[in-house]
């Protein structure tokens, strides 16, 4: 291979991206060497064990991620935004659109999720750590290379370029013949692997270590919604492993699954990526819906409505969808019978989902309404994400998808369903636990101007896009002449993409303005709410919880709180174990990322020994004796003490 | 460390439960895993291109050897479990060594069987119908490959410490894992082998 | 009543098209985009009520609880769920996905037949077959073939067999019918009639590579006499298509329009029969199944 197949060249964004890779990869050990942090970074972050720093590390790779796959969007507006623009050609306009569907899905709505399950589960069921915090590290960073690992195809070899549901036979060795769809099915599959261990955690840390007295019909409904998510990983997640491994074969080993010969089905590939697509995207909003559900309970300053039809409705939605796979192609000519089946379940997700809405609609309902910004998000949630579900119903019945599929109406749909539901959820829940986990709330009125920002940006990027599809706009088109008609609602939509820029912006300006100025927040409770998480001083220590709370209700820190009963018994601390930081995930991450690359480009002896090291890392983890440490009932008092001021 | 005296070993303490109950959880992930494979594999089945069909390739012989060496094994590690629950380390030794070695031979026959079936020019490149079937086959035969490390390197700990709450449970855990490739076994010897030769 | 319903329906589809040029997908030449059409309306018309509904209420919320409003000791109250409520907002949904699923599987059926009316004549089958980034049309009746146009009589139950020699696509005349996937190993059908004569903007779909975007053709109907006419002259004037030339055409690549008096279909058959793509000597019909 010549070093100009490895290094992609000839446009000067991919040479700006190198230039800035170098930059950056300079600029950090420099600066880790100047203010003499290495030793930091290592000790606290690139070891830990700790949920809650896993957490952080997670919800600022999705950040990351979030402009990444930002940029991507601003291009490809940039490009569609006038007829038979020049600013890029198809095959990188391609190569774009696949990597924001990607990076978007994968790498930055998932690991933000999980970041905020990281942060908030175990607090709000009053456990001092999730059921396996090891695997927790070695989840996150399989999930990290992964990313890193997709992120490089940019400049080195490559991106994927047949769309992120990459059909057969487009992304088959002979219609795709870079790369880049290998970094596609190495990437995806190292980060699913460690999100199918997140599953397991999550499954097993809400299950067996939630505080006495909670009942599982008294939890609180985040952690409700995170638990079935957790099923549905389970569940879902290896068909992508059985999927993306096939992938990997048929391009890189010669095998026939989905050729065009041979016996081959390129349709197997879209029924097994969907399998496990369509609950992807409950995997994401379901723990959406519990955010909202924490937000608008805590800033109505009422319990949740219909507690129980909440949760039955989470089930109902988790049960449907593995049943509605077949709506992603209706095109594809099965017959009126299987079209119309699919075409039933998939509108009955609606029913559960309605039923949602009106509960959150009455928790609201002789409330005491606070226009916080997490509750500006939450609120703005159901309005918009309704146009979603009401689209998505539309889109439902079979013989009018023949007319919206592959159309700037799906387009549309499905950033309405998207963006108002897991972006803005994660979001919102990022103000709401952000004073927990920092000690300090972002401010209040940079909060608001970016919210206002997004929500009317977001309608003005992507409604036009509804019009389009329906005037026979269709996706992934690089181009299009000017006599289509579409260029000014193309336009219009750019204007909202700047929009959506500016406020995003903001955001990051806010958490870099309120970590200078914002006050310190001293009663760990600063909304006033009702789960858990809210009884441990701010920032949380280490253990979590001095003593692990004993609870009888729902709500009941709430209630603790009114009648000024404590959640705890009178006894004093009692050691607390917990587990030790450890090297070995990240350095199980970094092998898995050298083993994915060497297999991206079929380096065989390379990848042989990167895989022998991670079998190395796994051996080692199996020998050694690691049983955790103590903290002492004085370290206890001393950092109680400290966080909650002297006790009387 | 809590130890509860009053269940056995493996269970003894709160987070040896919690591993098992994970270990419950990943194996359902597993059956995911495996299902998908089978669904893959009827689904093209049929689809043999110019390729050999499974009635002509499949033979009787070697895989009646892996079935009973396999189903054996499964049977030797759940003595070894019973010998463990005794405190016999001995024994349990003895019989999580039977084991792998009888998962030893299951892979020689298997990889014996590979190179038959590559020798009468029956690939995985061939035709679809074969991708599957080796996927299907490889899937589970790198799983008993896994076993063999994973299980010699639980057998030189519990000869190293003893039989431990930690040794015993990460033993327990994986007679888990060996049953369940059994399980699975029995599936493609049924489903695939059996109804192939039909 | 109907009148009614015909006035809310034109309203909708004014205020949909900006009156003098209604949306690709409402302006309909032929029966079946026709179907679809009003099968997007009627459920445009129920999931407004469905938003109106949600709107009014949340309205409602926000502007009668918000804390500013309320005193300073109102404590909101707790409340567990109402049975009654919860019974309405299932009970409404469900009746609603009833009727949208008959108002489906109904208009389902008929876009995937001939339309009715047109069912006791033979319609004409033109085979539409892809390759990157072009669309060839063959019209075994005939014995001609085009590339990247595609001209149909009006009034004429038309039948496209579908398939690619390449990635997945699909083929999509907004204004007469709804669109369907071109694979490599089996055929499609779509129905179709067109009512007016005019032209079309066909194109495809589905995401299929470097130049997609340019993959579009012309599909023009014609009036009977003039369709036969054009036969006629393709009969006369055009050069044959060898199999040399086809696999020349199917190399990729953007092409402009061309013209054949014979068929590839004699040296190069669909993927339908005996030829279906992923059985060799195997008489299991797998189409089905999938």
């Amino acid at each position: 291979m010549k070093w100009d197949e490895f290094f992609v060249t000839g446009e000067p964004m991919i040479y700006a991206a190198m230039v800035s890779i170098v930059l950056v990869s300079i600029a950090i050990p420099v600066g880790l060497t100047y203010f003499k942090k290495w030793g930091y970074l290592w000790r606290h972050w690139l070891t830990t064990v700790d949920h809650k720093k896993i957490g952080v590390m997670y919800i600022i790779a999705a950040l990351l991620m979030l402009f990444r796959g930002g940029v991507d969007a601003l291009l490809m507006r940039a490009q569609t935004a006038i007829p038979d623009n020049g600013l890029l050609d198809g095959q990188h306009y391609n190569e774009i659109f696949t990597t924001h569907g990607i990076i978007m899905i994968l790498f930055m709505a998932m690991p933000f999720i999980i970041g905020l399950m990281n942060v908030v589960i175990p607090l709000q069921i009053g456990a001092r750590d999730v059921a396996f915090p090891r695997l927790n590290a070695v989840s996150f960073w399989l999930f990290f290379f992964g990313a890193m690992l997709l992120n490089i195809s940019f400049v080195i070899g490559g991106s994927p370029d047949a769309g992120w549901t990459a059909y057969f036979p487009l992304a088959s060795v002979e219609f795709s013949p870079t790369v880049g769809n290998n970094y596609y099915s190495l990437a995806l599959q190292i980060a699913g692997i460690g999100t199918l261990m997140t599953g397991i955690n999550f499954l097993v840390t809400i299950l067996k270590m939630r505080a006495p007295g909670m009942k599982l019909m008294k939890m609180p409904m985040f952690t409700w919604s995170i638990l079935i998510t957790s099923i549905i990983i389970v569940f879902a997640f290896p068909v992508l492993t059985v999927a993306l491994a096939l992938m990997m074969l048929d391009r890189q080993f010669g095998t026939q699954f989905f050729a065009m010969q041979n016996g081959g089905m390129d349709m197997l590939w879209a029924n097994l990526f969907w399998v496990w697509g369509h609950p992807e995207v409950y995997i994401v909003i379901l723990p959406a819906f519990g955010i909202y559900s924490e937000i608008i309970a805590t800033f109505a300053k009422k319990n949740l409505y219909g507690y129980k039809s909440m949760v039955y409705s989470m089930v109902a939605i988790s049960l449907l969808s593995f049943l509605v796979w077949v709506h992603h192609f209706y095109t594809m000519g099965h017959g009126v019978m299987v079209n119309s089946v699919f075409s039933i379940t998939t509108m009955a997700i609606a029913i559960p989902t309605g039923v949602k809405i009106f509960n959150w609609l009455f928790t609201l309902r002789k409330g005491k309404i606070s226009f916080t910004t997490p509750m500006l998000y939450s609120l703005a949630f159901i309005p918009i994400f309704t146009i979603g579900g009401v689209t998505g119903v539309m889109l439902a019945m079979a013989s009018a998808d023949y007319q919206y599929h592959n159309t700037m109406f799906l387009v549309a749909h499905f950033h309405y369903v998207l963006i108002p539901g897991t972006v803005f959820a994660v979001i919102a829940g990022f103000h709401y636990w952000f004073p927990k986990l920092f000690g300090f709330k972002l401010n209040e009125r940079l909060g608001k101007w970016s919210f206002w920002f997004i929500a009317i940006s977001f309608n003005v990027t992507f409604f036009p896009l509804f019009i389009l599809g329906l005037n026979g706009m269709t996706r992934r088109m690089y181009t299009y002449s000017e006599s289509t008609g579409y260029g000014p609602l193309n336009m219009l939509s750019m204007v909202g993409a700047l929009g959506l820029t500016i406020g995003f912006i903001l955001l990051v300006y806010n958490i870099y303005w309120s970590t200078r100025y914002q006050p310190r927040e001293v009663t760990g409770d600063p909304w006033d709410a009702r789960s858990l998480e809210w009884s441990t001083p701010s920032p949380v220590p280490e253990y979590n919880f001095a003593k692990v709370p004993v609870i009888d209700t729902l709500d009941a820190f709430w209630y603790s709180k009114k009648e000024g009963k404590p959640l705890t018994d009178e006894d004093d601390y009692e050691p607390i174990h917990m587990p030790n930081n450890n090297g070995q995930p990240f350095i199980m991450g970094v092998f898995f990322f050298f083993f994915g690359f060497f297999m991206v480009f079929s380096w065989w002896i390379p990848a042989i020994i990167a895989g022998l090291f991670i079998l190395g890392t796994m051996a080692y983890r199996s020998f050694e004796k690691d049983h955790g440490h103590y903290i002492s009932v004085g370290e206890i008092e001393r950092t109680e003490n400290a966080l909650r001021g002297e006790k009387e | 460390m809590k130890i509860d005296h009053s269940l056995p070993l493996e269970y003894s303490t709160e987070e040896n439960r919690l591993k098992i109950l994970g270990f419950w959880i990943f194996l359902g992930a597993e059956i995911v895993l495996f299902s998908t494979l089978f669904a893959v594999y009827f689904t093209l089945q049929h689809n043999v291109g110019n390729g050999p069909a499974g009635s002509h390739i499949f033979e009787l012989t070697p895989v009646m050897i892996e079935t009973i060496v396999l189903l054996s094994s499964s049977f030797t590690i759940g003595l070894g479990v019973h010998a463990m629950r005794l405190g016999n380390k001995k024994a349990m030794m003895t019989f999580f060594g039977i084991t792998l070695l009888l998962g030893l031979v299951f892979l020689g026959v298997e990889i014996t069987e590979f190179v038959t079936y590559i020798h009468e020019g029956a690939t995985m490149q061939t035709s679809a119908f074969l991708s599957a079937l080796f996927t299907l086959l490889g899937t589970h035969g790198m799983h008993v490959t896994f076993g063999l490390l994973w299980g010699s390197a639980i057998l030189m700990q519990v000869k190293k410490r003893g039989l431990t709450p930690e040794t015993a449970n990460k033993s327990f855990i994986f007679s888990l894992y060996w049953h369940f490739l059994d399980v699975v076994w029995i599936f493609i010897f049924s489903f695939v082998y059996l109804k192939g030769m039909m | 009543m109907k009148k009614k319903w015909l006035l809310i329906s034109s309203f909708l589809v004014m205020i949909l098209s900006g009156c003098d040029n209604p949306l690709l997908i409402f302006d309909t030449k032929g029966p079946q985009a026709k179907t679809i059409s009003d099968t997007i309306i009627f459920s445009i018309i129920v999931m407004a009520v469905v938003l109106f509904v949600v709107y009014v209420l949340f309205t409602f919320m926000l502007v009668k609880y918000r804390a500013s409003k309320t005193d300073d000791e109102y404590e909101p109250p707790y409340e567990e769920g109402s049975k009654w409520l919860e019974i309405t907002w299932i009970t409404i949904p469900v009746i609603i996905v009833v009727i949208l699923s008959v108002v489906t599987v109904r208009s389902t059926i008929d876009v995937e037949s001939t339309p009715k009316a047109y069912a006791h004549e033979k319609p004409l089958i033109v085979y539409a077959s892809s390759s990157n980034w072009k669309w060839h049309f063959s019209y075994p009746e005939e014995g001609i073939e085009t590339v990247n146009y595609v001209n149909i009589p009006e009034d004429r139950p038309i039948e496209f067999k579908l398939y690619s020699y390449g990635p997945i696509t699909s083929l999509w005349i907004p204004q007469l019918a709804g669109q369907k996937y071109a694979m490599s190993d089996m055929v499609t059908t779509i129905h179709l009639v067109a009512d007016t004569p005019g032209s079309y903007m066909g194109k495809n779909s589905n995401f299929s590579g470097k130049d997609f975007a340019h993959m579009e053709f012309e599909a023009q109907v014609l009036t009977a006499k003039d369709y036969d006419e054009w036969v006629q002259d393709v009969k006369d004037t055009a050069p044959t298509l060898t199999e040399e030339e086809f696999t020349h055409l199917l190399e990729p690549g953007v092409l402009g329009r061309k013209t054949y008096s014979s068929t590839h279909l004699q040296f190069s058959p669909a993927p339908e029969g005996e030829h279906a793509g992923h059985h060799h000597g195997d008489d299991m019909d797998m189409h089905g199944e999938q």
